[in-house]
């Protein structure tokens, strides 16, 4: 078990180093095979390890590796911890993992940099692993960061395109002022616990929840301020509204990586954190409110821009924007194993949807505008269904009373029950929630079939020398998409029982707070029946909206447009959240940088500093250069003068 | 009062440089031009034994009453002093030959000098440090001329010779003060008559200011400096390679053993004078070559910053300062030879040429004449591990420990703004665009010094030991 879990953790950084160090050597097959191998035997010793876990009675290992800082009080270990929580991530991260990975095969086919996009990919995963799979709160620091990083060098893997590299920037950037909350968050935990691993944490919290901090002069509840911090962090990574504004340019990367990276698997490491963190969390009231609050007003928001946008990887970014805010708020609620459970199906069908659409653009010959799509189902068959599969599990379609818990899609299952949770716990917090998740789920439902209409109805609107060319994916790009396809299909209906079911408490064992979950849990059951009904009622509702917009009468969308120009206006420029931020950060953080070069250090270090020196000495030597004249008297006169002056010192001190 | 001639054979090697000269005159007038080859060969050759019989055997003391005296230091100046003239005879032919003025005359007139500074570097009485001081001085100001139909070779001399004059009148003006309240001109009368408590009399002072003027006018030490650059680059290149070694180890040398022997009771005073005239020494060496383009103006800078570092080493007037005086002069010697063995090989098309632009890309076209410079200029700034660096490192450390620490630190700042146009030289060889390739070295002298120069600063850098023994040597005898 210990050696399975080490190889899950290890193989893909292997891999990267591999096929990064050695990418000159043994070229791009090579290194796909390499990376490809350590990622598929991964994801298959990971099935391993979560059948043992989540159906086992043996619920935790750790994995100790070596210690890693001992400095006074402070002692952190490189440990491997596995959990159900962790092992489902395992599962998530390599399962979509392994898919991107051979679908890159084929995507990235006429690309000059196979190797390093690859050992990009193996490396994030290697990172990805590593957070999922920390024991420790610093341990999970360098994942996050790890991630962070390989996130910004495959946004900016094009990097001969500037609008590339501008998404890199601010993708990083972004992300700091979430892990500056995050690390300030780390502080206190420690500061109040003494200790930054997870058992020592949760053991301390009940003392921790009575304590308090002082901060310049505010009597602040101790644990409550580190939640709040902590989830500043998760925000940052997890794009949720206020520091979203990252992930739809991050699309500017190739569309693998916003599979995995921006769809998958690290956005929703902020999710996983505050599961990881769920014992905290559900002692802290206040935090939690906050995080179902800005998950609620995300899912909302984020849905209204995916209504309006064209390009067809931005509707998909906004969509996982918004489904991201639908887990906070499930957390937020304290209903972590439903917010795990739509992490997971989220994976799966989100993948599906990105990877689907790189396939159309990839048929449509790097075309990513939606106006210029249209029918492409006759090119693109395959894709075609298997991106309704992917749509219809966004938008939570299912037959329900059959089966005893229905019979649809993964989204049927999972957003259901987090609606559900929002609405049990029966507080104004939760109610804000749920009413704005519904209104998502049929702005959800109505925009994801908006872009299937767009792209594979109707007649096509580019050019046809593109149209000529257009094909259907090769082999190696549609296995990926068809195993996601399943997951996308069957996930929900297989793992309800175990996640959110009558079985919960045997999977998920101590990895989650348990008590908040088992309430939740228990009221989620017991809503009313219309509750059950409603967001299912909105996702038809809306599907069959978008049909009647963008199949029957398709002028209607212009004339909606024109009859709200305004409302239109703020959804299409994204709540003008870029502009504001523009506005206030960006601008006078160049200006401040620019006065600190131009004024502080050229015209001032440098001005009064070396150019000063040089510049003088230079006037120096001039004048020098002047006073050697060429004339016998002017010399003569030098050397009287010289001497006249000596004798005139020594005579005024011989007094 | 007559003269004792008792011990004559002190000064045999000056009898015989005197006689070697003198003979090689008279064979040079009956064979006429075409003996000038041989009669130069001869005087360095003569030279070459002359600083043989210098140590071989070595012996000091006093003659001719008094007027003379040979020591360690002595023995050590006058041997650099004659090698750095035999080699700037040997450096000479090529040049002159190019310039149609290849006379016999020359190497002898370079031989006259070279005895007035061996009897300058020898004079233990006013007197006899004039009579010198003239012998060279005069040679000096022909050779400096020596090519008659040049312009600019003409009014180095004759701007040499008038500023001469004055710097020689002051001295003498100085030399009648100091006899006047001394009493004699004798270094021991005057030290006996200074030791007795009649140190602080203004009239010896203002002696003193004047005797140390006409010296400083020899080792063109600021503000006496004014002829150098004029007179360097005037001067033909082989006189202006000579007159940066020769007469400025042998005024120093002078300079030293006036200034630590008969006034050493006033060394509060020459203090004074020997730190603000090295301090300004120091200062304009390095800013006024900042935008020199002419290599030998800016040797003429160079050599003016040099002079203010040895002052500095004179100034700390202790043994350890002394001995870094000797240390740095013959290291000084070699890096200024090599440096104008260079440039007299920068020819282009068979025409010299002297600008710092015309090395542009020298290290593409000639890289090991480039590479040669290269030491030399590196040296000259004072980088380490090269020998100019010792040279520098140890004229600050006996200024340090003599409680000269104002004048130091200038002396280090001094060296970084120096250190500029000495990498500028480097910097126009190895990454400037190439301007036309200078001509490829014939094999001659020249480059055997160039070589021979940049092998011992090689030697100097890894070793510096035997060197400074020497030199340890040498100031010793001063503080016997």
């Amino acid at each position: 078990m210990d050696l399975a879990i080490k190889l899950i953790v290890f193989l893909p950084l292997v891999a990267a180093a591999i096929a990064g160090l050695f990418c000159r050597v043994i070229g791009a097959r090579p290194a796909q095979v390499v990376t490809c191998a350590a990622l598929l035997i991964a994801a298959a010793l990971s099935v391993f390890v979560f059948v043992k876990i989540g159906f086992g009675t043996e619920k935790l290992f750790v994995v100790k590796l070596f210690s890693w800082i001992d400095s006074g009080t402070l002692d952190i270990s490189w440990a491997l911890r596995v959990d159900t929580l962790t092992a489902v991530m395992l599962i998530v991260v390599t399962g979509v993992s392994s898919m991107v990975h051979i679908y890159s095969i084929g995507y990235m086919e006429e690309d000059p940099s196979i190797p390093r996009f690859m050992a990009y990919l193996s490396l994030f995963t290697f990172f990805m692993l590593m957070l999922v799979t920390a024991d420790n709160l610093v341990q999970l620091f360098f994942g996050w960061e790890g991630v962070g990083l390989a996130s910004y060098l495959l946004i900016g893997f094009w990097y001969d395109k500037p609008s590339a590299n501008a998404a890199a920037m601010k993708a990083f950037i972004v992300n700091r002022v979430g892990d500056f909350g995050f690390a300030l968050g780390i502080f206190a935990v420690w500061m109040l616990s003494g200790s930054v691993g997870f058992e020592e944490i949760f053991g301390k919290a009940p003392q921790m929840a009575q304590m308090r901090i002082q901060f310049l002069g505010m009597d602040l509840p101790a644990l409550e301020t580190a939640c709040l911090l902590l989830f500043v962090g998760a925000m940052g990574k997890s794009a949720q509204l206020g520091l979203h504004t990252w992930l739809p340019d991050a699309m500017e990367g190739p569309t693998p990586v916003s599979a995995l990276i921006h769809a998958a698997t690290m956005v929703t490491a902020g999710v996983f954190m505050v599961c990881r963190l769920s014992p905290l969390f559900e002692l802290a009231p206040t935090a939690s409110m906050v995080v179902t609050l800005v998950g609620a007003a995300t899912a909302f928001f984020a849905a209204t821009v995916g209504l309006t946008q064209f390009d067809i990887k931005r509707v998909v970014a906004y969509s996982t924007c918004s489904q991201l805010g639908y887990m906070f708020f499930a957390c937020g609620v304290g209903g972590y194993s439903a917010a795990m459970f739509h992490l997971t199906t989220h994976a799966f069908f989100k993948a599906l949807l990105f990877l689907g659409s790189g396939s159309v653009i990839h048929c449509l010959h790097h075309e990513q505008d939606m106006r210029l799509m249209g029918g492409v189902r006759e090119k693109a068959p395959q894709t075609f269904i298997l991106m309704w599969v992917g749509t219809l599990a966004l938008s939570g379609i299912g037959i329900p009373f059959i089966l005893g818990n229905g019979l649809g899609f993964a989204g049927f299952y999972s957003k259901d029950i987090m609606l559900e949770a929002a609405f049990g716990v029966h507080t104004t917090v939760g109610m804000i929630a749920f009413w704005l998740g519904v209104i998502a789920a049929f702005m959800t439902a109505f925009y994801s079939t908006r872009l299937m209409f767009m792209t594979f109805y109707g007649k096509y609107r580019g050019d046809h020398h593109t149209w000529d060319h257009a094909h259907e994916s090769p082999i190696v790009m549609m296995i990926p998409l068809y195993v996601l396809g399943i997951g996308a299909a069957f996930s929900g209906l297989v793992g309800y029982d175990w996640f959110v079911g009558h079985d919960w408490k045997a999977f998920w064992g101590n990895s989650l707070a348990v008590k908040a979950t088992e309430e939740v849990l228990h009221h989620a059951h017991e809503v009313p029946l219309w509750v059950k009904l409603l967001p299912l009622v909105l996702a038809l509702s809306g599907i069959a909206l978008s049909y009647y917009y963008y199949v029957v009468r398709t002028d209607l969308p212009d004339r909606t447009i024109k009859a709200f120009p305004r409302l239109h206006a703020l959804f299409y420029n994204k709540w003008y959240f870029d502009e504001l931020y523009d506005a206030v950060f960006v601008k006078p953080s160049l200006a401040l940088g620019r006065f600190f070069w131009k004024k502080g250090d050229a015209a001032t270090i440098d001005g009064l500093g070396p150019d000063n020196v040089a510049a003088r000495a230079q006037d120096m030597a001039g004048m020098l250069m002047r006073f050697q004249s060429g004339y016998l008297y002017h010399y003569a006169f030098v050397m009287l003068v010289g001497v006249a002056g000596l004798v005139t010192y020594f005579m005024l001190s011989a007094r | 009062m007559i003269v004792g001639l008792e011990n004559w054979a002190l000064a045999r090697p000056e009898l015989f440089l005197a006689a070697a000269t003198a003979l090689l005159l008279i064979y040079g007038v009956v064979r006429g031009e075409i003996a000038t080859a041989f009669v130069s060969v001869a005087t360095a050759v003569a030279l070459l034994v002359t600083a043989a019989l210098l140590f071989l055997p070595y012996r000091e003391g006093t003659a001719f009453a008094s007027l003379f005296i040979a020591d360690r230091l002595t023995a050590t100046m006058k041997a650099l002093v004659l090698v750095g003239s035999a080699v700037a005879i040997l450096m000479s032919r090529a040049y002159f030959e190019q310039a149609k003025a290849w006379r016999f005359e020359y190497p002898l007139v370079v031989a006259l000098a070279t005895l007035g500074m061996m009897l300058m570097i020898s004079a233990n009485d006013l007197m006899a440090l004039y009579v010198g001081l003239e012998l060279q001085s005069l040679a000096l100001y022909v050779i400096a001329a020596f090519q008659r139909d040049s312009v600019r070779s003409t009014e180095a001399g004759v701007k040499y010779f008038v500023l001469g004059s004055v710097a020689s009148g002051m001295l003498l003006f100085g030399s009648s003060l100091i006899y006047g309240f001394c009493g004699g001109t004798a270094f021991v009368q005057i030290s006996g008559a200074l030791a007795d408590g009649r140190s602080a009399e203004i009239g010896v002072i203002i002696g003193l200011v004047f005797v140390v003027a006409g010296l400083a006018f020899k080792v063109s030490a600021v503000p006496f400096h004014m002829w150098t650059p004029d007179v360097y680059e005037g001067a033909p290149t082989p006189v202006t390679a000579l007159f940066a070694v020769a007469p400025k180890i042998a005024a120093m040398s002078l300079l030293v053993s006036v200034l630590m022997g008969p006034f050493k009771p006033l060394f509060a005073q020459w203090q004074q004078i020997i730190v603000v005239a090295s301090v300004f020494s120091m200062a304009l060496g390095a800013f006024a070559a900042l935008r020199q383009q002419n290599i030998k103006r800016l040797m003429a800078y160079s050599s003016i910053g040099n002079v203010g570092y040895v002052l500095l080493g004179v100034a700390s007037g202790t043994e350890k300062g002394i001995q870094a005086v000797v240390f740095y002069l013959a290291i000084y010697m070699v890096m200024t030879l090599g440096v104008f063995a260079t440039i007299l090989m920068m020819k282009r098309r068979n025409i010299m040429v002297e600008e710092v632009s015309d090395l542009a890309g020298l290290a593409r076209s000639q890289p090991m004449m480039a590479f040669g410079m290269l030491i030399f200029m590196f040296s000259l700034a004072g980088i380490p591990p090269l020998a100019g660096f010792w040279g520098k490192l140890y004229i600050f450390m006996a200024a340090v420990e003599a409680k000269l620490f104002v004048p130091a630190g200038l002396g280090v700042l001094a060296s970084v703004v120096a250190s500029y146009y000495y990498l500028r030289i480097v910097k126009v060889m190895y990454f400037d665009e190439p301007a036309e390739a200078i001509d490829r070295p014939s094999f001659g002298v020249n480059r055997v010094v160039a070589l021979v120069a940049a092998f011992l600063i090689a030697i100097f850098s890894l070793v510096p030991q035997p060197l400074s023994l020497i030199a340890e040597a040498a100031a010793k005898g001063l503080f016997q």
